[in-house]
C-alpha cells in the first residue's frame, strides 16, 4: 500500500497548518481580532477560506462514495450543498453581514432583543456543530485506517490535537490563513489524481460504467475483510478463500452460489479477472443499469422520490444555517463584500463538486471490492493507486490522502472555532469578564467542543460519511433557515415566534436524528421520515413561527424599523449615531 | 413628513435622506420598505427559477421514466444534468442576481442622497 508516502503526505498537512495557524498568534490582540479577524478579509481571500472549509469530508470522499454505491440519486448532495449556498447569497449573506453580528445566536438577539432565543440558538449551534464534527473525525479515522493500517481511533485522535493546538492559539485570523491554505490543497489533490485517472480510462478505450449490469473486476484482486460481512452474489463465482465464509473454515477454491454469503473477519477472497463482484448486503446497488438511473431507490429508501425532495429541502436550505459558514461573513467589510464573497464560494464550489462524481462512477469500473466491503467511501483515496501503476500511482495516492486530510483539518477547526465561541460566550461565561479573561473560556470551549464528537465517532459508525452530514443539515433547514429568513424579511416575527418554531423544528429534527440513529432497523414511512425528517420539519418550522408570531403580534419590539434598516441599508448610507451625515460621500465607491 | 436641522441638510447633500432613515420618519420607513421589496423581490424570482428547474427534474424523472435512461453527448441525462451542467448555471444566476442586487442598492443611495 501506499503507507510511507502518504504517512509523510498527512505529516506535511499538518504541519504546515500549524505553522500557518501559529503565524496568526502575534497578530491575534484584542477580542474582535481573535473571533473575526477584525473584519479586513479580501473576499477572494475570504472565499477560499469559506471553501476550505466547507468542503468537508462528504464533500472530499463522501459524495465519491455515495455516488459509487447508490448511483444518480445521489447526485444531489453535491448540488444541493452547491445551491444551498445559492440560497444563502440570495436571501442571507449581505443582510446578515450588515446586522453586525458575530454569530448565529448574537443575530438571534439582535433581531429579537431575546436572551432565551440567544440561548436556544447556542443550543442548536452546539447540536449542529456536533453532528457535522462527528463525520469528519470518522472519516479521519477511515483514512488513515485504510492508508496505513492504523487503529480506527488514532486518524481522528491527531485531528483532535491538531486543531485544538492550532484554533486555542491562533483564532480566526490564522483560522482564514489555514482555511485558504486548504483549499487549494484540496483542490489541487483531486485534480490532478483525476487527469492521470482519465488518461489511463481513455487509453483503456473509456468503457462506459454500464458496460455491464454487474460490476467486475478488471483484474485478479484479492478482497480482504476487515471486519465480519454479508454479501450478495449475484453470478456464480469460483474464489480463491482463506478464512471462514458461511460458518465453515476453509483455504480452498471455494464456489459461491448465487445468493447471500457471511465472510467472517480477516478472510480473504481472491477474484479472477472479469469475474463479478458480491455486494455488501444493503450498503450498495448491485446492477450497474439500476444505478445509473434516478429514483433508483439505494441506500433502501421504499420512497425515493419523497427522499429525494427531502434531501433537497434540507441541502438547500440548511447550509445557511451552518454555523461555521455564517461566522465567516463577518469576516467581510460591508454587505456587498459578503455578497461577492458568496459569489466566489460558489464558483469554487462548483469547480470542486464537478470531480468526486467522476471519482465514484470510476471507482464502480476500477475497484469493485469496495463493493464488497462496504468502504466506498475510501474510493478516492484508492483509486489511483489501482489505475496509476508504480511509485507514480503511490505518489498520487499520498496526494489525495493530504487533500483528505486537509479537509478533515480545515471543517474541523472551523466548527470546532465556531462551537467553542459559543460555548465560551453563553455557557461558560465569557461575556462578562475583560478582554484578557475571555481567551480562557474559548479554550476550555475548544476542548470541550471537540472531545464530545470524538468520543461519538469512537462509539458509532455504519453510516456512509456524506450521509451523516445530511442530518446537521436537516436541523440547520429545519430551525436556523425559518430564524434567518423571517428574521431578515418579515417585520413580524416576534421573540415568542422564533421561540417556538426552533423548539418545533429543531426539536423535531433532532428527536428523528436521534431515533434513526438509534434505531435503525425501522421499515417503510417511518423509517424514511426519521432519516429524510426535513421535508416535514422545515414548513412546520416556518408555521409554528409564524403562527405564534402573529398569536404575540402585541408584542413586535417598538424599534423594530431601525432594525431592518440596520440590516438592508447600505453601509455607505448607514446613520451611524447622532453624527449622522458625517460618513463621506467619497466612501461608497471606495 | 419633519426633516431637521436646514443648515446641515443644505451643506451636505444627503444628510436629510439618512436622518429620514436613521429617524424612521414615515418617509425613511417608506424608503427602506421599497428597498427591501425590491431585494427580496430580486431574491425570489432567482430562487423560483433555480427551485422550480431543479425541483421539477425529480418528478420529471418519477413520471416520464424514459428521461431517467436518455443519453445525451455520451453521458445519461440525469448525470449530465445534475453532475456537470447546474454547476456552470448556479454560477450564472449568482453572477446576475449580485449584479441587480448592486444596481438596486446604488438606486437606493441615490434616492436617499436626493431626498
Amino acid at each position: 500500500m501506499s503507507s510511507p508516502y502518504a504517512v509523510v503526505a498527512i505529516a506535511v498537512v499538518t504541519v504546515v497548518t500549524v505553522l500557518i495557524g501559529s503565524r496568526g498568534l502575534r497578530r491575534s490582540r484584542t477580542t474582535s481580532d481573535f473571533y473575526v479577524a477584525s473584519r479586513t478579509v479580501s473576499p477572494i481571500w475570504n472565499a477560499s477560506a469559506i471553501s476550505g472549509e466547507y468542503l468537508s469530508a462528504a464533500s472530499f470522499l463522501g459524495v465519491a462514495g455515495l455516488v459509487m454505491a447508490y448511483g444518480a440519486d445521489m447526485l444531489w448532495y453535491p448540488v444541493g450543498y452547491t445551491a444551498g449556498y445559492l440560497v444563502l447569497l440570495l436571501l442571507v449573506a449581505a443582510p446578515l453581514r450588515r446586522s453586525g453580528a458575530y454569530t448565529l445566536p448574537d443575530f438571534a438577539e439582535a433581531r429579537l432583543g431575546s436572551p432565551v432565543v440567544r440561548r436556544m440558538s447556542s443550543v442548536l449551534v452546539i447540536v449542529v456543530g456536533w453532528l457535522y464534527l462527528v463525520p469528519q473525525l470518522r472519516g479521519a479515522s477511515l483514512t488513515l485506517h485504510v492508508i496505513t493500517g492504523a487503529p480506527p481511533w488514532l486518524g481522528a485522535l491527531i485531528i483532535v490535537v491538531v486543531v485544538v493546538a492550532s484554533v486555542s492559539v491562533g483564532g480566526m485570523r490564522s483560522i482564514t490563513a489555514v482555511q485558504a491554505f486548504q483549499y487549494c490543497v484540496k483542490i489541487t489533490a483531486i485534480t490532478i489524481p483525476l487527469l492521470f485517472i482519465g488518461f489511463v480510462w481513455s487509453s483503456r478505450g473509456a468503457p462506459p460504467v454500464t458496460a455491464h449490469d454487474t460490476p467486475e473486476f478488471a483484474e485478479a484482486t484479492t478482497v480482504r475483510f476487515d471486519t465480519a460481512t454479508r454479501v450478495d452474489v449475484r453470478v456464480p463465482v469460483t474464489v480463491a478463500a482463506r478464512g471462514v465464509v458461511d460458518g465453515r473454515r476453509v483455504d480452498a477454491p471455494l464456489p459461491l452460489a448465487a445468493g447471500r454469503h457471511t465472510v467472517a473477519d480477516e478472510t480473504r477472497l481472491g477474484f479472477p479477472a472479469g469475474s463479478a463482484a458480491p455486494v455488501m448486503a444493503g450498503s450498495a446497488i448491485a446492477g450497474n443499469h439500476a444505478w445509473a438511473s434516478p429514483l433508483n431507490g439505494g441506500g433502501g429508501h421504499g420512497h425515493p422520490l419523497y427522499a429525494t425532495y427531502s434531501l433537497v429541502i434540507a441541502t438547500f436550505l440548511g447550509t445557511m444555517g451552518l454555523p461555521h459558514i455564517l461566522v465567516r461573513f463577518y469576516t467581510n467589510p460591508d454587505g456587498r463584500a459578503a455578497r461577492r464573497t458568496a459569489l466566489a464560494v460558489l464558483a469554487l464550489l462548483g469547480g470542486f463538486y464537478l470531480l468526486p462524481t467522476a471519482y465514484g462512477a470510476l471507482g464502480r469500473l476500477y475497484a469493485p471490492e469496495l463493493l464488497a466491503t462496504g468502504d466506498s467511501d475510501a474510493i478516492v483515496l484508492l483509486l489511483p493507486g489501482h489505475l496509476v501503476p508504480g511509485t507514480a500511482g503511490r505518489l498520487l495516492g499520498a496526494l489525495v490522502t493530504a487533500g483528505a486530510f486537509a479537509a478533515f483539518l480545515s471543517t474541523s477547526s472551523g466548527l470546532t472555532m465556531s462551537v467553542a465561541g459559543v460555548l465560551a460566550q453563553d455557557m461558560l461565561g465569557g461575556r462578562s469578564g475583560g478582554r484578557m479573561r475571555r481567551f480562557h473560556p474559548f479554550r476550555i470551549g475548544t476542548v470541550v467542543a471537540i472531545c464530545v464528537p470524538f468520543a461519538v465517532a469512537l462509539s458509532t459508525g455504519g453510516v456512509p460519511i456524506a450521509r451523516a452530514v445530511g442530518l446537521p443539515f436537516a436541523v440547520a433547514a429545519s430551525s436556523f433557515c425559518p430564524l434567518l429568513l423571517l428574521g431578515i424579511w418579515w417585520r413580524g416575527l416576534t421573540s415568542a415566534g422564533a421561540a417556538a418554531g426552533l423548539v418545533a423544528g429543531g426539536g423535531l429534527a433532532t428527536a428523528a436524528v436521534i431515533v434513526s440513529t438509534l434505531a435503525p432497523a425501522l421499515d417503510g414511512w417511518p423509517r424514511e421520515l426519521l432519516a429524510e425528517p426535513s421535508a416535514l420539519t422545515v414548513p412546520i418550522a416556518f408555521l409554528v413561527m409564524f403562527v405564534v408570531s402573529r398569536l404575540t403580534r402585541g408584542r413586535l419590539r417598538p424599534d423594530i424599523a431601525s432594525v431592518m434598516v440596520r440590516m438592508h441599508a447600505p453601509e455607505s448610507v448607514r446613520p451611524t449615531g447622532p453624527d449622522t451625515g458625517d460618513t463621506p460621500r467619497a466612501n461608497r465607491w471606495s | 413628513m419633519q426633516r431637521g436641522g436646514g443648515r446641515a441638510t443644505r451643506l451636505r447633500p444627503g444628510a436629510g435622506g439618512r436622518r429620514d432613515l436613521h429617524e424612521q420618519t414615515q418617509l425613511g420607513d417608506l424608503m427602506i420598505r421599497s428597498l427591501m421589496r425590491v431585494q427580496l423581490h430580486l431574491a425570489i424570482r432567482v430562487c423560483a427559477l433555480f427551485g422550480g428547474l431543479l425541483g421539477a427534474l425529480p418528478l420529471v424523472f418519477a413520471f416520464v421514466p424514459q428521461v431517467r435512461d436518455l443519453n445525451v453527448a455520451g453521458l445519461p441525462l440525469p448525470w449530465l444534468l445534475l453532475g456537470v451542467l447546474v454547476y456552470p448555471g448556479l454560477v450564472a444566476g449568482a453572477v446576475l442576481y449580485v449584479r441587480q442586487a448592486e444596481r438596486n442598492e446604488h438606486e437606493f443611495e441615490d434616492l436617499v442622497d436626493r431626498s
